[in-house]
């Protein structure tokens, strides 16, 4: 047993209101810079949609995550052979058109116009070409809200798979957000494909991250991640990615987008796994299984003898107390209401998500139709068909979703029980029985996802700067250091610096 | 540091393999992480700076404002809100992604930093100027020369802007103000400027400075039509709501066209929570709306059939829970706390009868004082009449019996009859009106009556309201007449009659009905209805609202935290009102404002009421309506002669010259003055400038638009206000001389065009509204100063601080204005002295104005039914001194008339001990002048803590003021509700550290006590203060005469407006091809609030550019077209071009502009006028409905933005076709 922590999130996405503050605050933060125009660490995605960039979950196309190759678990892209084959021409790549070409205005003309025959206007201008267009083509979140209807439904891969299931007409129409940030994977696919080693899977934390001063711009992550969340800066033409805002956890504050979240969706806590379990875990031979499998790897924080052996392995105490505070480990692991996005690409991913309900079909009209108490609609009339949550949430296990959505449910009927009454009190306690909860449980996952109050929804311990570098120094550091460095210091321990031999 | 200086050596080192581990899978390397460094500084900061965004958009959000080497860089929402309690969701985090969005201005290439004026204006003046002209008499030469007029007017919205500095701006503006206050008369002076709540102070600069000369200040909530007229109807309140959190306290909640995540973004969270503490949700909208995402059921009625959907669930709710069974708590509420027990008298009409007005004290005999307002009940245990405390009667009749205590003015208990259906006298058919196929169409239901003599011996049948509501609502009790049989009898109004209107299934209507009542029982009240927009803007929103109304009343639920209706459009409430009332309005220098309804003036003014549409006229009115077939205009007309609406311009003649003639003429008092103007009036010497709208004279010849996008978002009727009161370039089709035009309001033969002289827009960005100026000056970003904001969503009030100064030229609107008013009051010690004028105001609501007309019965002194008594039969008058030297003296400090009193709706609070000490607070001014050693009002930020300091909801001691006050009128124990928090005093500085909940006060119908959540009417509930309505109760009815009239009196479904496309004798426009003629509708959108933030570039980037059209997929491939094609939209009104969105989503037969994207980006020329396409407004035209004019009674009586005509613009046809050819019109 080798264990690590993680910093890890769940998104809620039946509170998710797709708003996409998060996409705003994150971009204002990070991707607001010459290169970064069309990259959004953060989106979120109507589905069923094409996603962006378009159909990313075609794995067929740009060939991103790991398959089961001989019971051998390989990059899907190919080993670094095949790689140097495509080293100056990778055909699985994503390209603008797949992207978009971003645009903005000729605002200027506005103010400055010269007196003419008709009203001034902002032409769309290209940032990459810096030309005039007519109209954009496409951009990051195109489809809102099913915008572009049946023609980009259609296309969506989940949809694709599942037809027969899914009417693209009014009186049927469902819909959902989906926010995506990198999934900061156990077993990151991305860290895999570079031929150069920049990328790199934080000890302390979990957080994947690109060394810029490594990056070499081969772009083989960027198609690599079958999420397609780095991406290539064409300016400094090195790669990019969602960060985790660690600036921000380091110093126990929620990333920029959970913080931001107005639909309060977001959850950050620490958890423990066994990172000797990883590659075990991620090499199951069927995918239905991959999802047991990666829980399997998470370790009980009130275990004492978890505790003793996270310690031994540099957990300290506050982030095992943090372990044990973690909203991540209540809804993923211990009530499993949360589940890894397409865990069927065996990266173990580490954003959580829990399916959404939806308002029941129009068809049913019948009173006796409704199921549970009458008020609170039953599982199997809403309208996102479970097949179409499978095929994100589970490697198409509908028997996951709908215990996920049983479980949601059953605890709005209880809840409304307890605060209205008028409910049968044998069909609720039935319900409570198949949903395999307890009004214990309810009554805790009711405040957390209900109440959620900051410091319950962000359960974050500061850093541990202190195991590596010399912080007695850096209290007082100024640049002005880089053009003259300290003489006379021994650079190797600093004046402070704890020797590890004593 | 380690190897930080020698990257070489470093990368050798890492050349040693790490540990590997996990099977052999993965290594733990010891690689340096450096570049960790570049993020960690990105994300750095110098410091954070609490601020907001005065944006109408309920919002008001908290905000943390980033700052680094100086640099605005970015902005995440405050989470420091006051705790809602331990187990209920908190407001953090407030805001949304386009408030993220907000720095992006600050920098940003669309930014004003210079004041800038048209070309050919600035040539002109300078051309005059340097010929020696002082300034007046330049700007004279300029405005007086047809030619040179012509020349700017015709250049407006054309480009060419030139740089100015402020000094000589100012004093241009100031001169084209003198002028035209000599000239015309101050009130052609006009301000628009929208929402104080959104920016406080930014509106007082303006308004203040507008009060002091007498200006008139345009009303935008009625305008906008965010104002629900029903909510006067129903409460005598303007909208009172509960906060966002108490939705959470819901546990059935309907959310009926509005679409709180789009729209109430940071406050939909309570809503999702809510439903896993229980809550069931249903949504009601034509399309699948973001809402429907968190709905247990969606009921997708068709867009303008929600009346008829709430008249069905009316009818179940009546049926199962008043009829089936008896419901104890609903009988409970709807006695104590609605008209439903009050008598109506009913009128023989043929072999039938109608419902007629309120029987009242006055009807009996003449002891009761004020009898004609007292409206009477039957008492089920007496059997008898009795007078119920609390109705407008004890308002207004100097006793202390204005309560909601059940009982008589003998203090004995009263038992209130519901029903006269076991009791009656006898049945009689009464005829109810039915609109829903035609309009003018009845249907006959017998009806209980108890006879009654009145004090003439006359025998009256009479009934209650409730008995009528039953008919009405085809409620079988057994009684004889049409009614239905059951559910399934398509009769008015069944489930089954409602399903072939709004294509909702009867099933689900009975369903929701009574699990809404049944809830709501359960509960004691908890089932609340959030309404909004979607509901709200059509012609007939007040009957919609009250239809739904019906829901939230029968089940008892308004007045109950968790229960009620929830209407959100318009940020309209100001909490520190007491205060900011007095800043802006300079009521402290004894000032009376001229405050007029935006609705009826941009109606004249744009000239839109000479393109109505007349009702068809072949078809006779079965209901027999006599003010349903007069033109608007001329009830809008009638209505300000009679006081009922105000009407700014307010006559021909200049208001100076008026009062300086009848001096002349030997007038020596003011009353005497006022005589003269009455008689004069009376002979119809004097001109009304309503009923003479083409008069050059009566044209609003200077105007302000600040903190508003008039022009590129609310302008409704867009290509009107283009064409008739700017001159500018528009695509108006319509046929004014083909039009139905008035016959009382005179008009010219062509419309005029260009009315106003001069155009100034103040913003920090170029919209359409700068691009038609004459004069765009650079305002400060929300960043870059001080100001506070509230909004009816939470109970805080947020301040504004400035992040960095004003960059550029850059000033706040209260700055901006202060200069105007320096440069003015210099300019006006030669060309303006003291004078004094005339000035006309109407009846008001809170005030005995709303006991002007008695018995509802309109009477009209210029058809001598009456005689013309100022303050009664027409507007009041007064006299107004100007001293206009002093004005600046005036706008910099607060006047000693603060220290009569001062208050609102009927509240007063003492002044002399407030007036003392904001000496205190703010310290006192040294200027010399007038207000020399008055508290000093300089500055924004003194501005803001004179409001606060003012105001119960920010002082607690004015709170408790207030409630005092109260007391004394209603003989009630109310003290109580703030004393806990009478040591409160929040400043600026206070606020900036943490929000703060604000204090209750009377000036509200809610409570912040003990940690509650606010919700409407509760002291009406829980302290029996009376509704400010003729009852003092909720009402069903209203029997004014003109709403009797138009059959209106109880709710019942109109369905919406189809005028149009075109009309006869309209401009033809050439057949292109494929097109489709759709209902247009213009809901809030996703990526803005109005125009704001949608040209902020990651705004612009998270959808598809500007602007957008939505419809139906099928709808779109009929004529041809494929997502993302270019099409014009168009009818009479004007043309829009724009890119289109298919969907599935939408139901066939309509479109969805969003609202307000603004034609400043990414729009080509039309091919239909080959001009620059048109905004959201283009296609729209505002109609107006004459019963919103009625007033001087009771809760139908004036308020600014109170009550009034709505601009209703959601009842217009267009129609679509592709668009070919993409042209730029780069000529």
């Amino acid at each position: 047993m080798r264990i690590k922590a993680q910093v890890a999130m769940v998104m809620h996405l039946d509170k998710c209101i797709g708003c996409h503050t998060c996409s705003v605050t994150c971009k204002t933060t990070w991707t607001n810079r010459p290169g970064t125009e069309y990259m959004w660490f953060n989106n979120v995605e109507t589905r069923p949609g094409v996603g962006y960039p378009k159909r990313w979950e075609d794995t067929n196309r740009y060939k991103g995550g790991w398959i089961l190759k001989d019971g051998k678990l390989k990059l899907r892209a190919g080993g670094p052979i095949s790689k140097l084959a495509k080293i100056f021409y990778n055909p699985d790549m994503a390209e603008m058109e797949d992207f978009y070409e971003p645009w903005t205005y000729d605002y200027d003309n506005l103010i400055h116009s010269p007196k003419r025959d008709n009203l001034p206007v902002a032409r769309p201008v290209s940032t990459i070409t810096g030309k005039y267009i007519d109209k954009p083509e496409w951009g990051s979140n195109w489809d809102d809200d099913l915008a572009g209807g049946s023609e980009n439904v259609a296309k969506d891969p989940n949809v694709e798979k599942m037809q027969e299931h899914i009417k693209m007409e009014y009186e049927r129409t469902f819909m959902m957000y989906l926010p995506r940030i990198c999934e900061h994977c156990l077993n990151p696919s991305c860290v895999a494909s570079c031929p150069t080693g920049a990328l790199y899977k934080r000890d302390e934390d979990g957080i994947v991250l690109v060394d810029h001063d490594a990056c070499r711009g081969w772009r083989f992550c960027q198609n690599g991640c079958p999420y397609h969340k780095v991406y290539y800066n064409w300016n400094t033409h090195k790669a990019e990615k969602c960060n985790f805002c660690y600036p921000r956890t380091e110093a126990g504050l929620p990333t920029i987008c959970s913080e931001t979240c107005v639909g309060r969706i977001r959850y950050i806590g620490v958890v423990l796994y066994d990172a000797d379990k990883v590659k075990a875990a991620a090499s199951v031979e069927d995918p239905k299984d991959l999802y047991e499998a990666q829980l399997s790897c998470f370790l009980d924080p009130f275990d004492p003898e978890v505790q003793e052996k996270a310690r031994k392995a540099g957990i300290t105490d506050p982030w095992i107390e943090a372990a044990k505070e973690s909203p991540v480990y209540k809804m993923a692991m211990k009530w499993k209401i949360a589940l890894p996005l397409h865990p069927e690409y065996r990266t173990l991913p580490m954003v959580w998500y829990v399916p959404p309900l939806s308002p029941i079909m129009n068809h049913i009209t019948n009173e006796d139709e409704l199921d549970t108490d009458g008020y609170i609609p039953a599982v199997d009339q809403m309208r996102i068909p479970v097949e179409y949550l499978a095929s994100l949430l589970s490697a198409d296990d509908t028997e996951v979703i709908r215990k996920v959505l049983l479980k949601l449910s059953a605890m709005r009927v209880y809840m409304r029980g307890k605060t209205v009454g008028g409910v049968d009190e044998f069909r609720q306690s039935e319900l409570v029985k198949q949903a395999e909860t307890t009004p214990e449980e309810i009554e805790e996952m009711a405040r957390l996802l209900g109440v959620a109050k900051y410091n319950e929804r962000y359960v974050i311990p500061t850093g541990r700067r202190e195991m590596d570098d010399d912080l007695h120094y850096k209290r007082g550091a100024c640049s002005l250091e880089e053009l003259a460095p300290p003489e006379g210091m021994n650079p190797r321990f600093g004046m402070m610096k704890v020797r590890e031999n004593l | 540091m380690a190897g930080r200086n020698n990257k070489l050596l470093q990368s050798l080192q890492y050349i040693r393999r790490g540990n590997k581990i996990n099977d052999n899978w993965t290594e733990e390397s010891p690689r340096s992480r450096d570049s960790e460094e570049l993020y960690r500084r990105r994300w750095s900061h110098d410091k954070i700076v609490r601020s907001t965004h005065g944006v109408n958009c309920t919002g008001s959000c908290s905000w943390k404002i980033y700052v680094k080497d100086g640099i605005i860089t970015s902005e995440t929402q405050q989470t420091d809100y006051p705790s809602t309690g331990d187990d209920y969701p908190e407001y953090e985090p407030r805001g949304c992604p386009r408030g993220a969005s907000f720095s992006w201005y600050t920098y940003s290439p669309a930014r004003v930093k210079f004041p800038y004026i048209r070309g050919d204006l600035y040539d002109l003046w300078r051309k005059e100027r340097n010929e020696g002209k002082n300034p007046v008499a330049a700007w004279e030469a300029i405005v007086s020369n047809p030619e040179k007029r012509k020349k700017y007017v015709s250049a407006r919205g054309k480009g060419g802007f030139v740089r100015v500095e402020w000094q000589e701006i100012c004093e241009l503006i100031a001169s084209s103000i003198i002028y035209t206050i000599k000239k015309y008369g101050p009130d052609r002076v006009v301000g628009f400027s929208p929402i104080p709540a959104m920016s406080m102070v930014s509106y007082a600069g303006g308004a203040r400075f507008l009060s002091l000369i007498g200006g008139t200040l345009l009303s935008f909530y009625d305008w906008y039509a965010d104002l629900p007229p029903a909510s006067p109807q129903v409460w005598g309140d303007q909208t009172d709501v509960p906060e966002s959190a108490d939705w959470y306290n819901s546990k059935y909640f309907i959310i009926w066209g509005t679409n709180l995540p789009q729209t109430r973004t940071p406050d939909a969270h309570f809503m999702v929570e809510a439903r896993y503490n229980g809550t069931k949700v249903v949504g009601v909208s034509p399309d699948y709306a973001e809402y429907e995402k968190f709905a247990d059921i969606w009921l997708p009625a068709r867009a303008g059939t929600d009346g008829a959907l709430a008249m069905a669930m009316t009818h179940v709710i009546l049926k199962e829970f008043y009829v089936k069974k008896e419901t104890p708590y609903f009988l409970n509420y709807v006695k104590r706390y609605t008209d439903l027990p009050f008598l109506v008298i009913l009128r023989e009409h043929g072999d039938e009868y109608r419902t007629d007005r309120f029987l009242r004290a006055s009807d009996f005999d003449d002891k009761e004082k004020l009898g004609e307002w007292k409206t009477v009940i039957w008492d089920e245990k007496k059997k008898n009449i009795e007078i119920p405390n609390g109705t407008l009667g004890h308002r207004w009749d100097g006793g202390n019996k204005w309560n909601l205590e059940l009982k008589n003015g003998a203090g004995e208990e009263i038992h209130p009859q519901l029903s006269f259906l076991s009791t009656s006298d006898e049945i009689v058919p009464v005829s109810f009106p039915y609109f829903a196929e035609e309009e003018g169409g009845a249907v006959t239901r017998g009806v209980p009556v108890k006879q009654i003599k009145d004090k003439t011996g006359n025998l009256l049948k009479v009934t209650t309201v409730f008995d009528l509501l039953m008919a009405h609502a085809g409620v079988d009790r057994g009684l004889p007449g049409d009614y239905p049989a059951d559910y399934d009898d398509p009769k008015p109004y069944t489930p089954a009659w409602q399903e072939s209107i709004t294509g909702v299934h009867r099933n689900h209507v009975i369903q929701v009905a009574k699990e809404f009542a049944d809830n709501a029982e359960r509960t004691e009240g908890k089932s609340m209805i959030a309404m909004g927009g979607g509901t709200n803007h059509w012609f007939h929103s007040d009957q919609i609202y009250r239809a739904i109304l019906n829901l939230i009343l029968l089940t008892g639920s308004q007045g109950v935290n968790g229960g009620g209706w929830a209407h959100y459009v318009g940020q309209e409430k100001v909490r520190p009102v007491e205060g900011w009332n007095v800043i802006s309005f300079a009521t402290d220098w004894g000032v009376a404002p001229r405050l007029q309804n935006g609705t009826s003036f941009f109606y004249f003014v744009t000239e839109q009421f000479r393109y109505e549409i007349k009702n068809d006229d072949e078809k006779e009115d079965a209901w027999g309506s006599k003010y349903r077939g007069m033109h608007p205009a001329d009830v809008n007309a009638l209505s300000a002669r009679l006081g009922w609406l105000p009407s700014f311009p307010q006559f021909s003649q200049n208001s100076i010259d008026i009062v300086k003639e009848s001096r002349e003429q030997g007038a020596k008092s003011d009353a005497e003055v006022i005589q003269h103007v009455v008689e004069k009036i009376k002979k119809g010497e004097i001109d009304w400038a309503i009923e003479n709208p083409n008069d050059p004279r009566n044209f609003p010849r200077v105007f302000f638009n600040w903190r508003s996008n008039l022009l590129g978002d609310s302008g409704k009727g867009h290509e009107y206000f283009a064409k008739h009161f700017i001159g500018g370039e528009h695509q108006v089709m319509a046929n004014a001389e083909s039009s139905w035009q008035p016959e009382m309001v005179h008009i010219s033969d062509t419309p005029p065009e260009g009315k106003t002289d001069l155009f100034v827009s103040i913003d920090f960005r170029m919209t359409s509204s700068g691009l038609f100026s004459d004069i765009v000056l650079p305002a400060a970003t929300w960043y870059e100063k001080y100001d506070i904001s509230s909004t009816d969503m939470h109970p805080f009030i947020h301040p504004f601080n400035a992040a960095i100064s004003p960059p550029w030229k850059a000033k706040s609107d209260w700055d901006t204005f202060r200069e105007i008013a320096k440069v003015f009051s210099e300019l006006a010690k030669e060309h303006l002295p003291k004078t004094e004028e005339l000035l006309m105001r109407p009846l008001g609501h809170d005030s005995e104005g709303e006991i002007a007309q008695e018995l509802g019965k309109i009477k009209d002194w210029r058809k001598g039914e009456t005689e013309p008594i100022p303050g009664k039969t027409m507007p009041h008058l007064q006299i107004m001194e100007r001293d206009y030297p002093r004005t600046y003296e005036k706008m910099i400090t607060i006047g000693p008339n603060l220290k009569k009193g001062y208050g609102g709706k009927g509240v007063k609070l003492p002044g002399e001990k407030v007036f003392a000490e904001l000496k205190d607070r703010l310290g006192e001014s040294t200027f010399d002048g007038i207000g020399k050693g008055n508290p000093d009002l300089f500055s924004d930020r003194k501005a803001i803590d004179a409001i606060l300091f003012m105001s119960g909801a920010t002082n607690g001691k004015r709170a408790v003021e207030g409630w005092k006050s109260m007391e004394e009128k209603t003989g009630l124990k109310l003290t109580e509700i703030a004393e806990a928090r009478e040591e409160e005093d929040f400043t600026l500085e206070a606020l900036t550290a943490q929000p703060r909940t604000s204090i209750s006060t009377p000036m509200w119908s809610g409570m912040e006590k003990d940690g509650r959540r606010y919700s409407p009417f509760t002291v009406n509930t829980e302290y029996n203060i009376p509704w400010r309505t003729l009852t003092g109760r909720q009402s069903f009815y209203l029997d004014h005469e003109m709403i009797l009239d138009f059959g209106e009196a109880l709710p019942l479904y109109l369905p919406p407006l189809n005028k149009g496309p075109f009309v006869k004798n309209d401009r033809q426009v050439a057949d292109d091809g494929k097109s489709l003629t759709l209902r247009y509708l213009t809901p809030h959108q996703k990526w803005g609030i109005h125009t704001m933030f949608t040209e902020a570039t990651p705004m612009v980037q998270l959808f598809r550019g500007w602007q957008v059209v939505w419809m139906n997929e099928e709808d779109g491939a009929s004529i041809g077209l494929k997502d993302n094609d270019w099409i014009e939209v168009f009818n009479r009104n004007g043309v829009v071009v724009a890119r289109v969105v298919l969907t599935y989503r939408m139901p066939k037969g309509m479109v969805y502009m969003y609202h307000a994207q603004d034609r400043t980006m990414g729009v080509p020329g039309t091919a239909i006028n080959k001009k620059r396409g048109g905004t959201h407004n283009s296609i729209t035209r505002i109609s107006v409905k004459p019963t919103h004019m009625i007033g001087g009674y009771s809760q139908l009586s004036y308020g600014f933005n109170y009550y009034g005509p709505t601009g209703s613009q959601r009842d217009t046809i267009a129609i679509v076709r592709p668009l070919k050819e993409v042209d730029w019109l780069e000529n």
